[in-house]
């Protein structure tokens, strides 16, 4: 059962980073993001079953972490929304050397 | 000076993290930052927005943080230690907390100044300074994952909104959005290495992970060796190592200036001291696995940082490259992985340090709400104009390339480095030379903003500078005599960097790692 957690996991974190990498809109890079993190989470849960409750609450603090990062993030992304009407990177270039 | 300190430190605690009361004392310097910015955030919300109220949360921040480094300087007076448990009381966590405290101070009374100048009304982005801060005194503290992950989150977090801070501009937005999402992307990195190491050792405490390596051999083990090649990453994207900095520039340039000038860096001292810390205690034994690739990464960014920095006209994303540079730099002290190297590394980070936020605090100086005056064509015949400013942004300049006397402590910072390189077990001559080389590189455009202060004429139509602000003026001044005074009698700051070393300990036995001798 463990090992084919770690593997969904594992799974689920590379399509999270391929999203990252492939994808322009702020929101879906973000979902993403929240992919990883959730997948993170999968193999802590998967790995306290071996090794006792610390992986579990590490789980706890991920989510709370999160959640004050989703908290932040809408906010920025609101805030870059106002200036530019659009949400999509490529649009996004002011800052360039 | 030690011997007395041993005297007044005689009963040397050992504090036992398991019982809550010792283990308050243990984080009671980062409690007092904490309550400090909780109740001061009250009062930030308790009036209305207004310049006035902004710069008296200003001042009240300033304190609060100044309290701290009082009880942190007491507190590392008192030569307490701790055995195992989740936090680390050692001079190594005082030391750095000194540095954070420090950039903390000027971060504050800069951004009074600037967000008076720009308009923004806004107390709370002093309070947003204090608890950045409480997370990087939790990182250089942190002798377990779960707690070290938390004080990345929790300084991260405050500043994503701190380079959004204004509102009204575009590119502070832009710089946010970057900044969040590819902080983001880091931290999940971290987490899954977090979590792979945790799958490899069954512990997050970093002495228990040190010890299990050992005793288990895990040497070879996939799941830990993937875990650590993942931190690495994630803790690339956090100091900005090449090839992972590609946001550093963009973010730089965005953020408001003050915020730049402590991102550039305190939040790189605090990634930098937690990844120290992490390496040397819990991945000590790994030293042959992790060895080349950390001497990849220093390489690479020393040459990437000073190379791009040449061909930069802004001034922010000038030093934006030059910080990738110095990143290089560190990195070397890193990889030599010796006690000493923790010494220079900290010597380094305060020289850096002052210097860094001193040539943000001249830009800053020169800028006004309508013209940023961030490129180099602005500083063209500032010696005609404001001797003083011109004056001392050579000192910075300087102190940066490392230059003996003018420079202060940036010569003792580059040669400290230097010889902790080389006196390391494996001695990294290579490293060594290519340090120097990128040195010579960054003096190409380090001397490049002298020579246009002094030698070049000031534009024509130019209009009058305007005065700097009395905080920017306060902090440019203290930068230079700091500077001047520590290159002249680096003593004072030799002993404090040393402080540093005697405890990082668990200093692992096996590997290539000697005992530190003639210390």
């Amino acid at each position: 059962m463990i090992p084919e957690a770690l593997a969904l996991s594992a799974v689920l974190f590379t399509i999270g980073t391929i999203g990252v990498l492939t994808r322009r809109n702020a929101i879906v890079i973000f979902m993403c993001v929240e992919l990883m993190l959730n997948a993170v989470n999968l193999t802590f849960v998967a790995l306290s079953k071996l090794y006792g409750v610390t992986g579990q609450v590490f789980v706890v603090f991920v989510m709370t972490v999160a959640a004050a990062e989703a908290a932040v993030g809408l906010a920025i992304i609101i805030a870059i929304f106002r200036h530019g009407q659009t949400v999509n990177l490529k649009n996004i270039n002011l800052l360039k050397g | 000076m030690t011997a007395l300190v041993a005297q007044v430190a005689a009963p040397s605690r050992i504090l036992n993290l398991a019982r809550p009361g010792e283990l308050s004392l243990a984080i009671a310097p980062d409690l007092v930052l904490c309550g400090g910015a909780m109740l001061l955030l009250l009062y930030a919300a308790w009036r209305p927005e207004s310049v006035a109220h902004q710069r008296r949360v200003g001042v009240g921040a300033m304190a609060v943080a100044l309290a701290t480094l009082v009880a942190v300087v007491l507190v590392s007076f008192l030569g307490w230690s701790s055995s195992g448990g989740p936090v680390a009381v050692d001079g190594f966590r005082w030391a750095s907390d000194v540095i954070f405290l420090l950039a903390a101070i000027v971060a504050i009374g800069l951004a009074m100044d600037y967000n008076a100048r720009e308009g923004i009304t806004a107390p709370e982005s002093h309070v947003l300074i204090l608890f950045a801060t409480v997370g990087m005194m939790i990182m250089a503290a942190a002798r377990d994952l779960m707690v070290l992950f938390l004080g990345i989150e929790t300084m991260s977090v405050a500043v994503y909104v701190l380079v959004g801070m204004n509102r009204r501009s575009a590119r502070s937005a832009e710089g946010a959005l970057k900044y969040f999402l590819l902080g983001a992307f880091s931290t999940a990195f971290l987490l899954y290495g977090i979590a792979l190491v945790y799958g490899a050792t069954g512990s997050t405490n970093l002495s228990v992970i040190g010890g299990r390596i050992s005793a288990l051999s895990l040497l070879e083990s996939p799941m830990l060796l993937v875990g650590v090649a993942l931190l690495f990453v994630g803790f690339g994207f956090k100091v900005a190592a090449a090839p992972f900095h590609m946001w550093a520039p963009d973010v730089y340039e965005g953020a408001p200036t003050p915020i730049t000038a402590w991102m550039a860096a305190a939040v790189k001292a605090a990634a930098f001291a937690a990844f120290l810390r992490l390496l040397i205690e819990a991945f000590g034994h790994l030293y042959m696995a992790w060895h080349d690739a950390l001497w990849w990464l220093a390489a690479i960014t020393m040459f990437v940082g000073n190379l791009v920095a040449l061909q930069q006209r802004n001034l922010k994303r000038m030093l934006a490259y030059s910080s990738i540079g110095h990143t290089g730099f560190l990195l070397v002290a890193a990889t030599s992985a010796t006690p000493q190297a923790a010494g220079a590394f900290l010597f380094y980070l305060l020289a850096y340090t002052l210097a860094t936020m001193g040539a943000f605090a001249v830009i800053m100086a020169l800028g006004s709400g309508e013209q940023p005056r961030e490129n180099v064509e602005d500083f063209h015949g500032l010696w005609n104009e404001r001797p003083g400013l011109a004056v001392a942004m050579t000192v910075f300049m300087l102190a940066m390339l490392g230059f003996p006397i003018f420079g202060g402590m940036g010569f003792f910072a580059k040669w400290y480095v230097l010889q902790a390189a080389l006196d390391a077990v494996a001695p990294q001559t290579r490293l060594a030379v290519m340090l120097v080389l990128a040195t010579t590189i960054s003096a190409g455009y380090y001397l490049h903003v002298v020579m246009v202060m002094f030698m070049k004429p000031r534009p024509e139509m130019a209009p009058p500078l305007p005065a700097p602000g009395q905080m920017a003026r306060a902090v440019i001044v203290a930068t230079v005599v700091l500077l001047l005074a520590f290159g002249v009698f680096p003593d004072p700051a030799v002993r404090w960097a040393r402080s540093g070393t005697q405890l990082v300990p668990a200093m692992p036995a096996a590997a290539a790692i000697p005992a530190p001798a003639g210390q």
